[in-house]
C-alpha cells in the first residue's frame, strides 16, 4: 500500500500487494467456509428430532384363565405378561444380543438366531447377549395393565 | 464473395442428400480402426475409451495376470445396474407395498422373474469377483508404490459393493430381509456392549446412534426402507461408479498394470506373433512421458513389446463381459432368488441368515455381537487397506505369490489359517465357551476372550512370526492376507451349511427338522 507510482520495480521484486493472492484465498476460504458449513447442516438432516413409531404405553387384561408363571404375549408387542402369587410382571422378549424375539421355553426363554438362553427371570442362561432381559414397568388400573416398553424397571418388581 | 452460378438451394439440396454421410463420419470421426493411427484416435477421440491407454502391453493381457478378475466384476457391474433399473419400474419402496411388488415381479411381470434373478445372481457374482480380484491385485504384489493410491480405491470399491449388497438385501421386505437387517441394524448399536460395561452409555451412546441413522427410526420400519433403498438405487451406484472411473484411469497413470522386472524378455515368443507391431507412426503422442511418475510403456523400453488396445485389449475384455453375462444368465434360468413370507416383527426367522458373505460374521458375532460385528471387521478392513504401507519391499512385484516366502509360505499359511479356524471352531461348537463353564463371568472377558478373537490373535502372531522367519515385511503380509481368507472360508461355510435353528450346529440342513 506504501508503494509511489513513481518507483520503479523490478519485475523479479515481489509484488508489494499480493491482490490477486488475496482475493483468491478469500475465494477459497469462503469456499471451504460454505462447504463445511452446509456438511454440518446436512449432517443433522438424517436423524430425526422425532422417530416415527407406533406408541409404546399400552393396555392389557390377563385372561382368567393364565396360569402361575405362564407367559401371556399381548397381540403384537415383543413382550411376555406373568402373574404370580406376588403380582404380575411383564418381561421384554427383545433378545439383548442383536434384537431377535426370544421364545419362552420350560428353561426361560430361548433366542432363534445365536441361541442365547435366558432364565424365568431374564437372567442370561447361555449364549452371546451381554445383558439380561430387561422387565417392563407395570401399572394396574383395576384389572387392566398399562405396559410401558419404553420404561424398564429392576428385575423382580412384581405389582 | 460467391462463386459465379452458385446457388444456396442447391448447396442445400445437397446437404440433405448427404446427411447420412456426414452424421456417420460425425460420430465415427476416426474411420474404422485399421491402422494403428486410427486404432490410437479410436480411444482418445473418446472419453470412455481413454480411461486405457493406446497401446497395452503383452504382459498385461496374459491370462495369468489378472484373470480378467477386475473386468468380471466390472461387467457384473453393469449387468446389475441394467437389471435394476428394468426392477424400478415396478419396485415400490414402501413396507405396505414392497413385498407385493416384489411378487408381482417374480410372477406376474413379464420377464419380470428372469430379470430379478439375473440381478441377484450378478450381484452375487459381483462379490465373488471383487474379493477374487482384490486377491490377485494382493497375490501378485500390485499394490506396490505407484499404486498404494489405487489400492485404496479398490478398497473403497470392495466396501461399497458389500454395502450395495446389504442395503439390497432388505429390499423385498420378507422375513428374511428384515431379521437380517434388524440384526445387521443392531450390529451397529453393540458398541453399547462396551459403552453398558463401563457405564457410560447414557451420556455416550454412539452405538445408539449409528443404529438411529442407519434406520431413520428406532425400528426396521418405513423410514429403513426408503433409507436403504435411496442408499441402494443412487447414493452408492454413484459412488461405485465415481470410484470405478479412478480406479481405471489410475491404472493407466500408473504406467499400465504392473510388470515384473524382467517382463520385455519373457514376453518375447508372444511379441513374435504379433509382427509388425506399428504399421505406421503415431501422428499424436502425449507429451506426458515428463509429467507422468513411474513408468509408461514408452519411457525406459521401446514400445515393442505393447500391442494397439484396439482390437487386442478390446476384444478380450469383450470377451469377459459375454462369459459373465452367460453365467448370470444361465444361473438365472437354473435358480430363482429366494422370496420368504411378508416380514413379520413378531416372529424371527429360524434360522436368520443374512447373505452368505456375511455369514462368517455372523458366526463371530453369534459369540460377541460388538467384536464379531464390529471390533474384528474394523481390523481386517483397516488392515486391507493399509497393506501397500506396510509392505514397501521391492522383490517379486508383479509376480504371483513374489516375495520372500513365496508359494511355500502362502501353502503353509493355507495350513495353519484352515488348521486354527476349524479347530478354534470345532472346540467352541463341541465344549461351548466361558459362559457355558462359568455362568456369572462379566461381560467384558467374553467380548474380550472368545473364539472369534483367539483366531484373530492366532493369526497376528503367525504373522509376526513369518515377519522374523523370512526377515520380510512382504512375507508377513502374505501370512496374514493368506489366513485371513482361510478364516473368512471357514467360518463363512460354517455359518452357511451348519448352523441350523438356534444357530445350532447341524451336520446337514436335512437335520435341521420342522423348518
Ligand atoms: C467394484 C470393484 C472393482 C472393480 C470394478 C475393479 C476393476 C479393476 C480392473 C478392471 C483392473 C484392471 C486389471 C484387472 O482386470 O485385474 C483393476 C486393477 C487393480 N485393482 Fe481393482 N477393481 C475393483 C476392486 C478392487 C479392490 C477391492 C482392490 C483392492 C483392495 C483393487 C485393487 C486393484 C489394483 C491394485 C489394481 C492394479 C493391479 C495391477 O497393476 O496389476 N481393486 N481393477
Ligand atoms: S439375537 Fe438373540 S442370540 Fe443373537
Amino acid at each position: 500500500m506504501t508503494t509511489h507510482p513513481t518507483e520503479k520495480r523490478s519485475r523479479f521484486d515481489p509484488e508489494p500487494i499480493a491482490r490477486r493472492d488475496f482475493l483468491g484465498l478469500a475465494a477459497l476460504g469462503s469456499m471451504f467456509a460454505a462447504f463445511a458449513l452446509s456438511l454440518l447442516g446436512m449432517l443433522k438432516l438424517p436423524k430425526a428430532a422425532v422417530s416415527a413409531s407406533p406408541a409404546k404405553k399400552f393396555n392389557v387384561t390377563l385372561p382368567d384363565t393364565l396360569a402361575d408363571g405362564e407367559a401371556f404375549i399381548p397381540p403384537g408387542r415383543n413382550v411376555a405378561v406373568f402373574r404370580d402369587a406376588q403380582g404380575v410382571y411383564a418381561i421384554s422378549t427383545i433378545c439383548t444380543h442383536l434384537g431377535c424375539i426370544v421364545k419362552t421355553s420350560a428353561a426361560g426363554f430361548d433366542c432363534p438366531c445365536h441361541g442365547s438362553g435366558f432364565q424365568k427371570d431374564g437372567a442370561v442362561r447361555k449364549g452371546p447377549a451381554p445383558k439380561p432381559l430387561p422387565w417392563l414397568k407395570v401399572s394396574l388400573n383395576g384389572s387392566v395393565l398399562t405396559i410401558d416398553e419404553e420404561s424398564t424397571v429392576k428385575s423382580g418388581t412384581k405389582v | 464473395m460467391k462463386a459465379e452460378g452458385y446457388s444456396a438451394m442447391h448447396e442445400f439440396w445437397g446437404n440433405l442428400r448427404s446427411i447420412p454421410n456426414h452424421v456417420y463420419r460425425a460420430v465415427f470421426r476416426g474411420g474404422p480402426p485399421k491402422t494403428d493411427r486410427t486404432r490410437s484416435s479410436f480411444i482418445f477421440g473418446n472419453v470412455f475409451l481413454h480411461l486405457h491407454s493406446v497401446r497395452t502391453h503383452l504382459w498385461s493381457l496374459r491370462w495369468s495376470t489378472t484373470m480378467g478378475l477386475g473386468i468380471m466384476t466390472t461387467a457384473a457391474f453393469l449387468i446389475t445396474l441394467v437389471t435394476g433399473i428394468l426392477l424400478m419400474f415396478y419396485y415400490k419402496p414402501y413396507t405396505d407395498v414392497a413385498y407385493q411388488s416384489i411378487k408381482d415381479i417374480h410372477f406376474i411381470v413379464p420377464t419380470g422373474r428372469l430379470i430379478r434373478n439375473i440381478h441377484r445372481w450378478a450381484a452375487n457374482l459381483m462379490v465373488v469377483a471383487v474379493i477374487l480380484h482384490m486377491a490377485r491385485a494382493f497375490y501378485t504384489a500390485s499394490y506396490r508404490k505407484p499404486r498404494e493410491f489405487n489400492w485404496f480405491i479398490g478398497w473403497g470399491l470392495l466396501v461399497t459393493t458389500l454395502g450395495l449388497s446389504f442395503t439390497g438385501y432388505l429390499l423385498p421386505w420378507d422375513q428374511l430381509a428384515y431379521w437380517a437387517i434388524t440384526i445387521g441394524a443392531n450390529i451397529a448399536q453393540s458398541p453399547r456392549e462396551i459403552t453398558d460395561a463401563i457405564g457410560i452409555t447414557s451420556w455416550f451412546d454412539i452405538g445408539g446412534l449409528q443404529r438411529e441413522i442407519l434406520l431413520g427410526s428406532d425400528r426396521v420400519g418405513a423410514e429403513a426402507l426408503i433409507r436403504f433403498y435411496l442408499l441402494h438405487v443412487m447414493l452408492l451406484p454413484l459412488m461405485l461408479a465415481g470410484l470405478m472411473a479412478v480406479h481405471f484411469w489410475r491404472i493407466r497413470k500408473d504406467g499400465g498394470l504392473a510388470k515384473p522386472e524382467h517382463a520385455d524378455e519373457r514376453v518375447i515368443d508372444e511379441a513374435k506373433e504379433f509382427y509388425p507391431v506399428f504399421t505406421d507412426v503415431p501422428n499424436k503422442t502425449y507429451h506426458l512421458a515428463a509429467v507422468v511418475k513411474g513408468k509408461t510403456p514408452q519411457v525406459g523400453s521401446g514400445p515393442e513389446h505393447t500391442v494397439p488396445s484396439m482390437p487386442h485389449l478390446f476384444y478380450a475384455e469383450l470377451g469377459v463381459l459375454m462369459l459373465t453375462t452367460l453365467i448370470c444368465v444361465g444361473l438365472a434360468f437354473m435358480s430363482d432368488a429366494p422370496l420368504k413370507e411378508l416380514a413379520n416383527p413378531m416372529v424371527p426367522e429360524n434360522p436368520a441368515k443374512a447373505p452368505w458373505y456375511f455369514l462368517g460374521l455372523q458366526e463371530i458375532v453369534s459369540f460377541s455381537a460388538f467384536m464379531g460385528g464390529i471390533g474384528i471387521p474394523m481390523l481386517c478392513i483397516v488392515g486391507l487397506g493399509l497393506i501397500p504401507f506396510l509392505d514397501r519391499e521391492k522383490k517379486g512385484t508383479g509376480e504371483w505369490f513374489g516375495g520372500p516366502g513365496g508359494w511355500k509360505l502362502v501353502k503353509w499359511s493355507m495350513v495353519f489359517g484352515f488348521g486354527v479356524s476349524i479347530a478354534v471352531e470345532a472346540f467352541a461348537i463341541r465344549f461351548g465357551w466361558l459362559r457355558e463353564w462359568l455362568p456369572d463371568i462379566p461381560q467384558m472377558i467374553i467380548t474380550f476372550v472368545n473364539p472369534g478373537t483367539v483366531i484373530t490373535l492366532c493369526f497376528a502372531i503367525y504373522s509376526i512370526w513369518s515377519v522374523r522367519r523370512y526377515n520380510s515385511t512382504r512375507a508377513g503380509a502374505l501370512a496374514l492376507f493368506t489366513c485371513f481368507l482361510c478364516g473368512f472360508i471357514v467360518l463363512t461355510v460354517i455359518g452357511t451349511y451348519f448352523r441350523g435353528p438356534n444357530w445350532n450346529f447341524y451336520w446337514s440342513p436335512a437335520d435341521w427338522g420342522g423348518h
